[in-house]
């Protein structure tokens, strides 16, 4: 009996996505990006190396563990479900995996800090003994016996010899596209389609803006800044930015999260010590301690916000506007 | 006069003349001072353990320091970079800064000369810099090449964490080190100096770079010409970490990376360095 093999046609949306490749586009909507551009124009070639880098294991000393690893686009770009990551040989961090998302307006990196210039940031979790446990040198090697990178470094590049430089700013290219702004606040502040906000949402973003936006401003939903929110001190006695600084005010202080995609990114926190915003919330309303220099917005009469049962059902449904379904399944950021 | 005196006078005379000639050299002065024009120069940086010659992992003959303390070396490495030359009539000229960056490796002897070309002249001041500057530090990755590539991977001068290079970087083994939590918990009583800091990016942090100024003219001004390389040989001895004003003991601090402690080994490392001989 003759059977028909019918060869599905694989369909192409990812090519598609790439001959549109229209670059960085700041949205109209978010004020000027940070990031040097000049020194590293983006480019359709450096997107596809970036993203190729991206997801390679040979970036982990035995080609386990890709920069997708903790970082899933499914998850906006953190590790779903993990509180903190693990990395080679399953060994375990001391950190939550935090969204590689909108870091061209960053002027700082990871949660405690010490990296400011994104083209430098890969170095740490490359050689990170709990992460990739390898080193930039080796990655190198390893890519230079890999056939596609030459033809990949020459298109982005220009030539297909692989250096530190040309390595880190293929994945800055690739970083700096994960923009995430189509959310329905982005549509409704843009005044998108005729995007509104339900009751519900309108009066949480009012009290958002009056409870939480001193901090978390719009339109990134962070100030980029360093502080303490009053979490209690693990065992683990994680100093934050101190250990970059050196500076006694800086004990305990973490870098502001974004609140977008909050849907996505659970659990939250330097350390993913909460499991669900509710609980987040109740910590602002309740659970805040003074600890050594805990942000003054949090040490008033009242330490920490008050949130009533209503307000935080209402900052919910405002929060619940900043999740962005088209960051999440973009193909152009995807494995491929 | 009679022959035998006058034979004298001549024999005398060409002796005399053999002698002055033999004494006064060639006065060989400094060419004018032009920096399109450079030539050879050289600062050999010999890495010497107080009163001994620096071998690495000399486990059967160890160093001991003024605390009395017992020690091998396994790792050192240091940059060096930012160097300026001046004369004793006042021309200074500072060294390309692309081109003064230099990692000296105890492991590989052939690094202990940074060469560089400078200007012809006769030198009497010499400043360089300990370590990576702040300018540097913070520029794009591009600059960031030869021995300030970030991924050496081999040479490990570079803190991935705390986006910056280290310095100094001394390790070895003492059996002064405990084996507890405030020693090396793993056994092997090693120690590891790590000394780097910049001085931050956005917020001042510690601030470890340091230059050093050493004087020429006692053991000899660098007479740099095109037809030769002139070499300033420096001593570095590592022995003056340890020793000298404000020593400290390897067992109390066997571990000193980006911290407060660090600055007092940066302090020390300056003392390292004095200039033996210079050869023209």
């Amino acid at each position: 009996m003759a059977v028909f093999v019918i060869a599905c046609k694989k369909g192409s949306p990812i090519i598609n996505e790439i001959e549109k490749f229209v670059g960085f586009q700041k949205p109209a909507n978010f004020p000027e990006p940070v990031y040097n551009f000049a020194n590293n124009p983006i480019t359709k070639d450096g997107v596809v190396l970036g993203r190729t880098l991206f997801y390679d294991g040979r970036l982990s000393r035995d080609n386990t563990i890709s920069c997708g690893s903790c970082h899933i686009q499914s998850s906006a770009f953190t590790q779903h479900g993990h509180d903190v990551s693990h990395g080679i040989d399953d060994r375990l961090g001391i950190r939550n995996s935090p969204p590689i998302m909108n870091l061209a307006w960053n002027k700082a990196f990871m949660w405690g800090g010490g990296i400011y210039d994104l083209d430098l940031q890969p170095f740490a979790p490359i050689t990170a003994h709990e992460e990739m446990d390898e080193s930039v040198e080796n990655v190198m090697v390893k890519l230079r016996q890999t056939p596609k990178y030459a033809d990949l470094f020459k298109k982005a590049f220009g030539s297909p010899d692989i250096t530190t430089a040309r390595f880190m700013k293929a994945l800055s290219q690739f970083m700096l596209m994960c923009v995430s702004s189509n959310s329905k606040y982005d549509k409704v502040m843009r005044k998108e389609n005729g995007a509104s906000f339900t009751t519900d949402e309108m009066e949480g973003y009012a009290v958002f803006k009056n409870k939480c936006g001193t901090c978390h401003t719009e339109p990134l939903f962070t100030d980029g800044s360093f502080r303490n929110n009053g979490l209690g001190i693990s065992t683990l006695n994680d100093k934050g930015l101190f250990d970059a600084t050196l500076i006694e005010t800086d004990k305990y202080k973490f870098k502001l999260p974004s609140l977008r995609n909050l849907k996505y990114t659970a659990p939250y926190m330097h350390d993913g010590r909460f499991l669900s915003l509710n609980g987040v919330l109740e910590h602002y309303n309740s659970e805040v301690i003074t600890t050594q220099n805990l942000d003054p917005l949090l040490n008033g009469n009242r330490k920490g916000i008050a949130l009533s049962a209503t307000e935080k059902v209402k900052i919910t449904a405002f929060l619940n506007t900043l999740n962005d379904e088209e960051f999440i399944k973009n193909p152009l950021l995807a494995e491929q | 006069m009679n022959t035998y005196k006058k034979f004298i006078h001549i024999i005398t005379s060409i002796i005399l003349a053999l002698a002055i000639s033999a004494c006064s050299k060639k006065s060989d002065p400094a060419p004018s001072f032009d920096e399109s024009k450079l030539a050879p120069f050289s600062i050999e940086f010999d890495n010497i353990v107080g009163e001994r010659t620096l071998v690495l992992d000399n486990v059967n003959n160890l160093y001991t320091n003024a605390k009395g303390e017992k020690f091998s070396i396994s790792t050192l490495q240091y940059f060096i970079s930012n160097v300026k030359l001046s004369t004793s009539t006042g021309e200074t000229y500072t060294v390309n800064q692309d081109s003064s960056y230099f990692l000296i490796k105890g492991a590989d002897r052939s690094t202990r000369f940074t060469k560089m070309r400078v200007p012809e002249g006769d030198y009497s001041k010499l400043t360089f810099t300990i370590g990576v500057d702040s300018l540097r530090s913070t520029m794009d990755i591009s600059k960031r090449t030869g021995v300030l590539d970030p991924a050496s991977g081999h040479a490990g001068m570079y803190w991935g964490w705390n986006s910056g290079y280290i310095f100094f970087k001394l390790e070895g083994n003492s059996p002064s080190i405990s084996d507890d939590v405030n020693g090396d918990p793993t056994g092997n009583k090693k120690f590891r100096y790590h000394i780097g800091g910049f001085g931050g990016y956005s917020s001042p942090t510690i601030n470890n770079v340091k230059t050093v100024t050493i004087d020429l003219t006692t053991a000899g001004v660098a007479k740099v010409r095109s037809d030769r390389q002139s070499n300033v040989h420096l001593f570095v001895d590592i022995m003056k970490v340890f020793n000298g004003s404000k020593a400290f003991s390897i067992a109390e601090h066997p571990s000193v990376m980006f911290s407060q402690f660090s600055t007092n080994v940066a302090q020390k490392l300056t003392e390292m360095f004095r200039h033996d001989h210079t050869e023209n």
